[in-house]
């Protein structure tokens, strides 16, 4: 039987090792790492703007925020000071009767599609509708509410921008549901439907309970883009210079009549004060954007921890 | 009968009989169960009318300007309220155009993304580093590459949660004088290049379309790094076991593999380039031109309705309404399009595991 040094020294003789090794000389290598290079390059490269976005939103918008720009009116061309006090309770508002509108729908929509009839044509086209109804354009969330809401009842209010806004979450708030539904184990199902609970029973006690947090992520996402659309508010719930009530608390709507006017937001707020002129509503514009910013993307986190404790 | 120092666990409310446990539902609650259930089932058809109701309505208010107009409105290329002449080529030129030039951008990236998070580089790069430091064996490093992982994924996840108007604004203070002095050298000494006929003044469809690159990048990369990742591991296992390198495997075999996912992906991007509003309505530029130049002024549909929506009177308004049509006609296409090829490529991958 050969030693170990013998065969190593047989396999030096037969082989050419240095030829095995790893080398950037070799042009399939050379191209593997050029390759893998450019890759890690393009990833950093992505990151940029995040970081150039945020960057320039604390740079600018802590500039002009204090605590009048959080109470006091929107500036008019050449003034200065003034805030967006309206435009934060404006965007809370329209994101409320958003809300409003699309849990029930969506929650009802997922129990059917993922308890009652998972496997049934009715579920198929749901899901398929939902799908398309998450890649819809938001502006066109916004036609589709001046044409029925903003038609209708002959004006610009805070339910039109809500009704666009609730278009655009009811997909989400749904498809999540149904995955949040879905994950609820087989044996609590069982287990409640033993004890002689009809299944209407099983799901307000047993499904939706458990499957809260998952659908609450849902939720918390849907809110987090629908308070951070602007088109679909351009044309629903315009915008408002003004509190919204006559009367003191000023900035609460306390009537319908409030609340079916012109309304503004913070988004909108952005998109006029960009291009404008006069440095004060530029700077307005970034501190807006930044209260927005943090406004979104506490939602957003928020919604992504609760997913994975609901997950775990 | 239990001895004296067992602890009774108490699990259900104390029960006397076998009926305080479990017992048929009442006819109240039998009625109420089917009540409950029809209601789901409504809601359920009402998400799917949703669609048809959203089509029905736009169309029939802008049904008295598309008697109108008929198809002289996709080719006409002035809108002109007082004359009441109202044409979108150029608006659909300018969507097509930016949304095609921002895709290619975001692609390029987004796939850059996936492929870097989805083969391990972030491991390997480590490893590299952490043996060139000479740190040695910590059980951190064994975690660290996935919690990083996990990171870039986040904040990936975050460039889509920033609102659109955010990158309008900053469109305009960042990406527009940033690119404005190499575009016009570039016009300057390469003029004669179509894509380079003009200067940049100001908006235009080049910054528009960097700003839309990143808003679809975390869209595909999100899908086409599913894709890669699905990709089952004997494929992966048999392209290293012939000795491909890992870029050999990548380009021959597992783009190729999760191809069909890849390209839904691109086409849902597709999808929301296409109605992407609020950019576009900052940077673009808002001009009714049609031109082949990168750094000219534009339009396109859903930035005409934003600047046009909140002032118009009633005939502009049917026009726009015929304008928002035809983006919900092309958005929609695309976007089942895209949905039908993701359903596909699951399907496909899973019948090779």
């Amino acid at each position: 039987m050969a030693s170990l040094s013998e065969i190593r020294k047989a396999v030096q003789d037969e082989v050419d090792l240095p030829s095995l090794e790893r080398s950037l000389r070799r042009p399939r290598t050379l191209f593997s790492a050029m390759m893998s290079f450019t890759t890690g390059a393009a990833t950093l490269a992505a990151m940029f703007p995040l970081f150039s976005v945020l960057y320039l939103l604390i740079k600018r918008g802590s500039a002009a925020i204090n605590l009048a720009a959080f109470s006091e009116l929107p500036p008019a061309a050449m003034m200065t000071g003034g805030g967006f006090g309206n435009a934060i309770v404006g965007t809370l508002v329209i994101v409320i009767i958003a809300t409003v509108i699309s849990i029930p729908v969506g929650i009802f929509g997922a129990i059917y599609i993922a308890e009652f009839g998972p496997e049934t044509k009715t579920a198929a086209a749901v899901r398929f509708s939902a799908k398309v109804l998450t890649g819809l354009p938001s502006i066109i969330a916004g036609v589709f509410a001046f044409a029925t809401v903003v038609i209708l009842t002959g004006g610009f209010s805070a339910p039109a921008g809500g009704v666009a806004l609730s278009l655009l979450m009811i997909p989400t708030i749904l498809l999540t549901a149904e995955e949040a539904i879905k994950r609820v184990p087989a044996r609590m199902r069982e287990a409640a439907i033993g004890m002689g609970a009809t299944p209407s029973q099983v799901v307000s006690q047993i499904i939706v309970p458990t499957a809260a947090p998952g659908i609450l992520t849902g939720i918390m996402l849907a809110i987090a883009r629908a308070a951070g659309e602007t088109a679909p508010l351009l044309f629903t719930s315009l915008f408002s210079d003004f509190w919204a009530s006559g009367t003191a608390p000023y900035f609460l709507p306390k009537t319908i009549d409030d609340l079916m006017k012109p309304t503004a937001s913070l988004a909108v707020l952005i998109y006029n004060f960009s291009g404008s002129p006069f440095d004060n509503q530029v700077a307005m514009a970034w501190a807006a954007a930044l209260t927005l910013v943090v406004i979104v993307l506490l939602t957003n986190i928020a919604g992504q921890v609760l997913s994975r404790r609901s997950a775990g | 009968m239990t001895p004296a120092n067992a602890v009774v666990v108490e699990t259900v409310p104390h029960a006397e009989t076998p009926e305080e446990i479990s017992r048929p539902p009442t006819t109240f609650e039998v009625l109420r169960d089917r009540l409950f259930r029809r209601a789901t089932l409504a809601v359920a058809w009402f998400t799917v009318l949703l669609v048809f109701l959203l089509v029905g309505r736009i169309g029939w208010v802008a049904l008295p300007q598309i008697q109108a107009y008929g198809l002289k409105f996709l080719i006409g290329t002035t809108w002109d309220v007082n004359r009441e002449q109202f044409g979108i080529l150029p608006a659909i030129f300018g969507t097509l155009y930016s949304s095609l030039l921002g895709l290619a951008i975001g692609t390029f990236f987004g796939l850059a993304i996936a492929i870097f998070l989805s083969e391990g580089f972030l491991a390997t790069g480590l490893d590299g580093i952490i043996s060139y430091l000479g740190l040695g064996e910590n059980r951190l490093w064994s975690v660290l590459p996935a919690r990083l992982e996990d990171l870039l994924r986040l904040i990936i996840e975050l460039l889509a949660a920033i609102p659109s108007v955010v990158y309008g604004l900053w469109g305009i203070f960042v990406v527009i004088p940033y690119i404005r002095p190499p575009a016009n050298w570039l016009h300057a000494h390469l003029g004669w290049i179509p894509i380079f006929s003009t200067g940049l003044s100001g908006p235009g469809l080049f910054p528009a379309s960097v700003v839309l690159a990143i808003m679809v990048l975390p869209t595909i990369s999100a899908i086409s790094r599913d894709a890669l990742v699905g990709v089952p591991p004997k494929i992966r296992e048999a392209a290293y076991g012939i000795g491909a390198t890992r870029w050999e495997a990548i380009l021959a075999i597992f783009i190729p593999t999760a191809a069909s996912g890849i390209f839904g992906a691109v086409i849902l991007g597709f999808g929301r380039a296409l109605g992407e509003t609020m950019a576009l309505a900052m940077l673009a530029g808002n001009a009714n031109v049609i031109s082949t130049s990168l750094f000219s002024p534009a339009n396109t549909l859903a930035a005409l309705l934003a600047n046009h929506f909140p002032e118009a009177d009633r005939i502009e308004v049917g026009a726009l309404m015929y304008a928002a049509l035809v983006l919900l006609t092309i958005t929609l296409v695309v976007n089942i399009f895209g949905t039908i090829i993701l359903q596909r490529a699951d399907a496909t991958l899973k019948g090779l595991r």
